[in-house]
């Protein structure tokens, strides 16, 4: 399967699941979708998905843990569990919940409140570092969540202790929870303050699988920094009806949208 | 008693290679020994506690038991969600430990009053949580907190507290330590170094030809019923804590006293921000002394009598 049609499954089950839920998130869903399919489907994350917790395996933590339903969708069809569990996203007693959960198979870590992934993910690289494993650490963040100070803190530790083996990518769809993130609170210059604080930054289309691709096939870009890859997106990618719109943040497809949209998708 | 920790911490590190201390940019002239004997499991994460937490959870879901120290309410309060949501969700092995319990920083101001830390850990799941009296029983804490395999919170004083039994077998996960069981139908029950002031207290009624029983309650969480069973043998129970009422020491044993036991509590007020000064002079003001105990212990033995 190519990473282009791994990721219009992902999208596909995304929409099946947030509709069937009823939940919000998934303009947020959406527009990180083509990373995942990429660190994924494209060979870039070091795992099994019979042994989640393989010691050599390449930590993946999701601090935008709203926007799980694609990271959910990716690990079903790789395999960490059965792709029918899906239909049980969101329900009573499911452990697919609605914000990300360890207790899914191939999940580092639960988020759900912003901020807290970068942190963890710096511990782990440092662990990584103290004990001389090759593992990476990526964590993918929101632009919204780049408003949380505590990420600072993280990036500030990061570059301080050249944690090479830490990759951040920010899924940056310019939209955040009441506007556009250069309205609410203005991130811009993100890849200047990246340097500053001592990273490696590079700035891709985030839905471009071959950029994504040679970006995080070739990292660490320098040795001694920490990776961001800054993924400019668009927030609904791929259904022309929430692309780029507040709304979807939190509005969830009714059955007759949902149709609709998986319909734009194409075939697989 | 931060001695007494950070000594026993390092004994520690030395047979257990998961021990991994990490500070908030502070500890000086107590962490330096630990930082030069275990260079590999010793980390500075600055004066960022969100962080320092974070990469806490981070460091023990690779595997180690981390040890974050800081003063006051940083470590607990300026990072509350992340001790709750990445280290006690997650059940890792990760033991916040501040210094400063109560008023222990009291002409410091408000900021570095610990006052309210026990029912903000109180509400966490999975916590072990310590508050030793003295360094005897503080230097027990590291091991019991590594034994216990999951998050907790150890409440330490600061330093030069004095030792205050020499005696006692300390089994600290065992409950309410008993120092003296008196003759009578009231106990006196402290948790952290205000123990003194019950220790003090049981004198001055012995003067008055009373001797109630003297129990140290280093364990506040977890708390099984019958974790407590031995201050139940009393009809009246005096507590002295410095912390606030909500979500504190005498708090947690009304929620698992018998109906028939009466437990009357002495707490900091929380609306004393602006007051400064001693540790000794704010336990007064907060009516937190043996004077305070022995009316308490009096008026209560009169009313189960």
């Amino acid at each position: 399967m190519t990473t282009l049609s791994f990721a219009r499954e992902i999208r596909r089950r995304t929409i099946g699941m947030v509709s069937a839920a009823g939940t919000s998130h998934v303009g947020g869903c959406l527009s990180m979708a083509d990373i995942v399919a990429v660190l994924y489907g494209g060979g870039i994350v070091r795992h099994r998905p019979t042994d989640p917790h393989w010691d050599k395996r390449d930590r993946v933590i999701l601090s935008k843990g709203h926007c799980c339903a694609s990271l959910y969708a990716a690990l079903a069809l790789r395999g960490y569990f059965p792709p029918e569990e899906l239909d049980t996203f969101g329900q009573d007693g499911s452990r697919l919940m609605a914000h990300v959960s360890a207790s899914v198979p191939g999940v580092e870590m639960s988020t759900g409140s912003l901020g807290h992934g970068l942190p963890v993910a710096a511990g782990r690289a440092l662990a990584g570092r103290r004990r001389g494993g090759d593992q990476r650490v990526f964590v993918i963040l929101s632009d919204g969540e780049l408003d949380e100070g505590s990420n600072w803190e993280a990036i500030l530790f990061a570059g301080h202790h050249r944690l090479d083996n830490l990759v951040t990518v920010v899924d940056c769809n310019g939209l955040q929870s009441l506007g556009r993130t250069e309205d609410v609170l203005s991130l811009e210059p993100l890849i200047d303050k990246f340097l500053a604080f001592r990273w490696g930054v590079r700035e891709v289309d985030g839905h471009d699988h071959e950029s994504l691709s040679r970006e995080l096939g070739t990292l660490p870009w320098e040795p001694g920094r920490p990776s961001c890859l800054l993924a400019r997106t668009t927030k609904g990618k791929g259904i022309d009806f929430m692309e780029d719109s507040l709304a979807w943040h939190y509005r969830s497809p009714n059955a007759e949208m949902a149709a609709r949209a998986i319909t734009q998708l194409g075939e697989p | 008693m931060r001695t007494a920790f950070i000594r026993s911490l390092a004994e520690l590190a030395r047979i257990d290679e998961r021990v991994f201390l990490v500070v908030g940019d502070l500890g000086f002239s107590v962490v330096e020994d630990f930082a030069h004997e275990f260079p590999d499991r010793f980390l500075n994460a600055g004066v960022a506690e969100q962080n320092m937490t974070g990469l806490a959870a981070g460091l023990a879901a690779e595997g180690f038991h981390v040890f974050t120290y800081s003063i006051g309410n940083f470590p607990t309060l300026r990072c509350l969600e992340q001790v709750r949501n990445d280290v006690c969700a997650h059940r890792l092995p990760v033991t916040v430990v501040a210094v400063g319990a109560g008023f222990s920083y009291g002409n410091m101001g408000y900021s570095h009053h610990a006052v309210g830390d026990l029912a903000a850990m109180r509400s966490l799941p999975h916590m072990t949580i310590l508050s030793p009296a003295d360094p005897r029983e503080a230097a027990a804490c590291a091991p019991a907190l590594l034994a216990s395999g999951g998050p907790g919170y150890l409440r330490l004083g600061k330093a030069g507290e004095p030792l205050l039994d020499g005696s006692r077998p300390i089994d600290l996960l065992a409950g309410p330590s008993c120092l003296d069981r008196g003759d009578g139908d009231v106990a006196l029950c402290a948790t952290g170094p205000i123990l003194s002031e019950a220790m003090r207290a049981a004198d001055l009624l012995r003067a008055r030809g009373l001797r109630p029983g003297v129990f140290s309650c280093p364990l506040i969480a977890p708390i099984g019923d019958a974790t407590l069973a031995s201050l139940w043998a009393y009809r009246g129970v005096v507590t002295i804590e410095e912390h606030v009422a909500a979500g504190g020491f005498g708090s947690l044993l009304r929620e698992h006293a018998p109906p028939k036991t009466r437990i009357v509590s002495l707490t900091a007020d929380r609306n004393l921000t602006d007051l400064v000064g001693s540790q000794e002079f704010l336990r007064t003001r907060h009516g937190l002394n043996a004077e305070r105990m022995v009316s308490a212990c009096i008026a209560l033995a009169e009313e189960v009598r």
